[in-house]
């Protein structure tokens, strides 16, 4: 499976102009699941993602990977809630994080060409990255993202701005990313979303952890109030 | 008023009975500023997408220092050179003085801050739009820098005509550190000042409109080469 | 495309540093080019010698600072002290007398200050001052300047007032006759430079012939002793020709619109 697993994160926090963002927060991944990080808007979701994948710098206390850390930077991908598009073709996109690795040009397009079929892309392959639309360049993002085989992905609420259909073929590639062995760790506040997929919570919640527990119990059975009343569907801050 | 329309009839005369004076100094023109151009490209160009992407302590005064450059008197620039170039000075062994090379050497100095500047501004706002994506690939620096060149090069291109057209319109620093020799180190602008200087406006005025009618028809064949502007591109 | 773009263009440029060989570089004065003068002197001078002469044409001061530098091989100018002082500290081996022509004053076409029946060139000047015509100088501190200063006598204290008639641009013959037309002004110019000056405008020489307006040319060879680059034996050959009879012969030939501009005197 993976070696970076298990993650140990010890009294972390991250803090931007004096103010707390996240933190202090303990807890440790294990080697399967996939993750799901859930929280009201602001609640410091997207600042635990990027702390866990080590762009944002730690004001306090540990993120230790269970492999050295130059290994670690190597075997993670982030997909952002706005995708972000290389001004290229779609080919381009997909083949650039094999290029920074140095594979050669005919195996790297090779693997784009198998990937853009996996996501409906390749009518666009040669096509400048600009003209997809939302649901296509956020499939793109996450192509881009599994074509390295990264042991580790971060997603930041993928689906967010995505139609139904979108958000199902997202989905569908991310259960199978999933069972063909990367270790998931996904923010969203789409409950559905969240059951369908999560094998286990992280719930956040004004920067601290309130509760981590596997999928059926949080949902059947939260431990705190604030789980409760967000579960229930109640606005709480 | 009739000076203009005389300088445009001798401009157009010059030009169609192709006066071979003309086209020689035409064409060292043309060759002492692309040399300059890339020289100063090769220089600018990285520096201003190193300026973008790496954080260091003086990195705002830098920046600060490049963009104020962009205002160098060029006849300042000029007697700079000349005197690290004169037989006199440091480098006058070398013996570059009044030769094309000086002339280039002038020209890149003055043109990279300007390059540099453009460049700066344009690979800045392309870095921000990256800067998440590629940090998170774990890129090295020197990919991050040609990433944002590849990418922004048509802002890029935009920065080279920009030093192009400060480049073939100066006259300040050239007449100084090339002097004016005829059939050596004589261009457009040099000529057009010597002109201006006899007094013989519509000669003059008709060198000008060859050298606006140059840039002109150098820009137009750069951008029909890299195809902007073409349906679907931006 | 964009490679090839750049490698067509990077041919095209190397092109442009190919320098040439077996030349010697002169720095003559902005009096002395405008005449036209060179213009029929150095396709003989390549013709008889074998000499590509490479003519820097600048001020007189920087003529002489190009000469102290040992940026040039020799300089052609006409301002008597400063010749004499840059032989004297060295910087040149000896001055040769070439050739003379004469300075003129030039003024606007009616004539306000009643410059055309002066006897002496001093008079000519008092009158201008007197009448307090705009009068424009070339302020640079070149031959012609020299000239023109050491003209204006005991008047010359006084020039120097701010918003006075007389107007210092501090610029070629070229430029400030250029100015002069513009502002309609009075002006001492070499009789060369005016008689081939393409912009005249309202003006008309109205002045000329006291000897005190003869302008001596002369050649001066830089030390080789102080630049030991310099090229001695090609600045020997020049000096040779330029005080030989083809030399005399083209010099005093030499015409614009009928008139004679210079006349040899070397000895």
């Amino acid at each position: 499976m993976t070696s970076m697993m298990p993650l140990v994160v010890e009294k972390a926090q991250v803090r931007r102009r004096g103010k707390v963002l996240i933190g202090p927060v303990n807890f440790t991944l294990r080697t399967l699941g996939f993750t799901i990080v859930m929280g009201p808007n602001g609640s410091g979701k997207t600042s635990l993602l990027r702390m866990l994948h080590g762009v944002v710098r730690l004001a306090d206390g540990t993120v230790s990977w269970a492999c050295d850390e130059i290994s670690a930077r190597a075997k993670q991908a982030f997909v952002f809630q706005n995708p972000v598009m290389l001004r290229r073709s779609v080919c381009d996109n997909l083949t650039y994080p094999l290029r920074i690795q140095n594979v050669p040009r005919k195996i790297a397009n090779a693997e784009a060409e198998r990937w853009a079929a996996r996501i409906g892309l390749t009518q666009v392959l040669t096509r400048s990255a600009a003209v997809l639309s939302g649901g296509e360049k956020q499939k793109l993002a996450l192509a881009r993202a599994l074509i390295r085989k990264p042991e580790v992905l971060f997603l930041d609420e993928p689906c967010a701005s995505l139609d139904g259909r979108a958000t199902r073929e997202i989905e569908t590639l991310l259960l199978q990313a999933s069972a063909d062995g990367t270790r998931i760790i996904m923010a969203t506040h789409d409950m559905g979303q969240a059951r369908r997929l999560g094998s286990e919570v992280l719930f956040i919640l004004q920067g601290k952890l309130h509760e981590f527990s596997p999928a059926e119990v949080f949902f059947e059975n939260p431990k705190t109030d604030a789980a409760r009343a967000f579960l229930n569907g109640d606005i709480i801050e | 008023m009739s000076d203009i329309l005389d300088g445009v009839m001798q401009g157009i005369w010059l030009l169609v009975t192709l006066d071979p004076e003309l086209i020689e100094i035409t064409l060292r023109s043309l060759r002492i500023t692309v040399s300059a151009l890339l020289i100063a490209s090769a220089i600018a160009l990285p520096l201003g997408a190193l300026l973008a992407v790496k954080r260091f302590r003086f990195r705002r005064v830098v920046i600060a220092v490049m963009n104020a450059l962009m205002g160098l008197p060029p006849v300042v620039v000029g007697l700079c050179v000349y005197i690290i170039l004169s037989r006199s000075g440091p480098l006058g062994v070398l013996g570059l003085l009044f030769t094309p090379s000086a002339m280039v050497i002038a020209q890149v100095i003055i043109i990279v801050p300007l390059v540099a500047s453009i460049a700066h501004q344009s690979l800045r706002d392309l870095w921000s739009e990256y800067h998440d994506l590629l940090i998170s690939m774990n890129t090295s620096q020197w990919q991050r820098i040609s990433t944002l060149l590849w990418d922004g090069r048509r802002a890029l291109l935009t920065a080279s005509l920009a030093g192009f057209g400060r480049a073939i319109g100066e006259v300040g620093a050239i007449m100084v550190v090339g002097g004016n020799i005829d059939h050596v180190t004589r261009v457009l602008t040099t000529a057009i000042a010597l002109e201006t200087g006899k007094g013989d406006f519509g000669l003059a005025l008709g060198l000008g409109f060859v050298l606006i009618f140059m840039a002109l028809s150098v820009n137009l064949a750069i951008h029909y080469l890299t195809r902007t502007e073409v349906e679907g591109r931006w | 495309m964009m490679k090839r773009l750049i490698t067509f263009l990077g041919c095209f440029a190397v092109s442009a540093t190919m320098v040439s060989a077996d030349n010697m570089r002169m720095a003559v004065t902005t009096s002395f080019h405008n005449s036209g003068l060179s213009d029929s002197l150095l396709p003989a001078i390549e013709q008889d010698i074998g000499l590509k002469l490479d003519l820097l044409v600048v001020g007189t001061g920087q003529a002489i600072r190009l000469g102290k530098a040992g940026d040039v091989d020799a300089i052609l100018v006409h301002s008597r002290s400063a010749e004499e002082a840059f032989v004297a500290a060295g910087y040149g081996t000896h001055r040769r007398n070439i050739m003379y022509n004469d300075f003129v004053f030039v003024g606007p076409k009616n004539d306000p200050a009643g410059i055309a029946v002066a006897r002496t060139a001093q008079e000519a000047l008092r009158k201008i001052a007197d009448a307090e015509a705009v009068f424009v100088s070339r302020g640079d501190d070149s031959g012609t300047h020299n000239r023109e200063r050491s003209l204006w006598g005991a008047i010359a204290a006084n020039l120097d007032q701010k918003n006075g008639w007389y107007r210092s641009v501090g610029a070629g013959m070229g430029a400030a006759l250029n100015t002069a037309s513009g502002m309609n002004a009075y002006i001492m110019s070499d009789r060369a430079s005016w008689l081939n000056f393409g912009n005249k405008g309202g003006l008309a020489m109205l002045y000329a012939g006291d000897p005190a307006l003869f302008n001596q040319y002369a050649y001066l060879p830089v030390n080789p002793l102080l630049h030991r680059h310099v090229k001695t034996t090609q600045a020997k050959n020049l000096e040779a020709w330029l005080t030989s009879s083809r030399a005399k012969e083209l010099i005093n030939n030499y015409q614009i619109d009928g008139e004679k501009l210079f006349f040899f005197n070397a000895e």
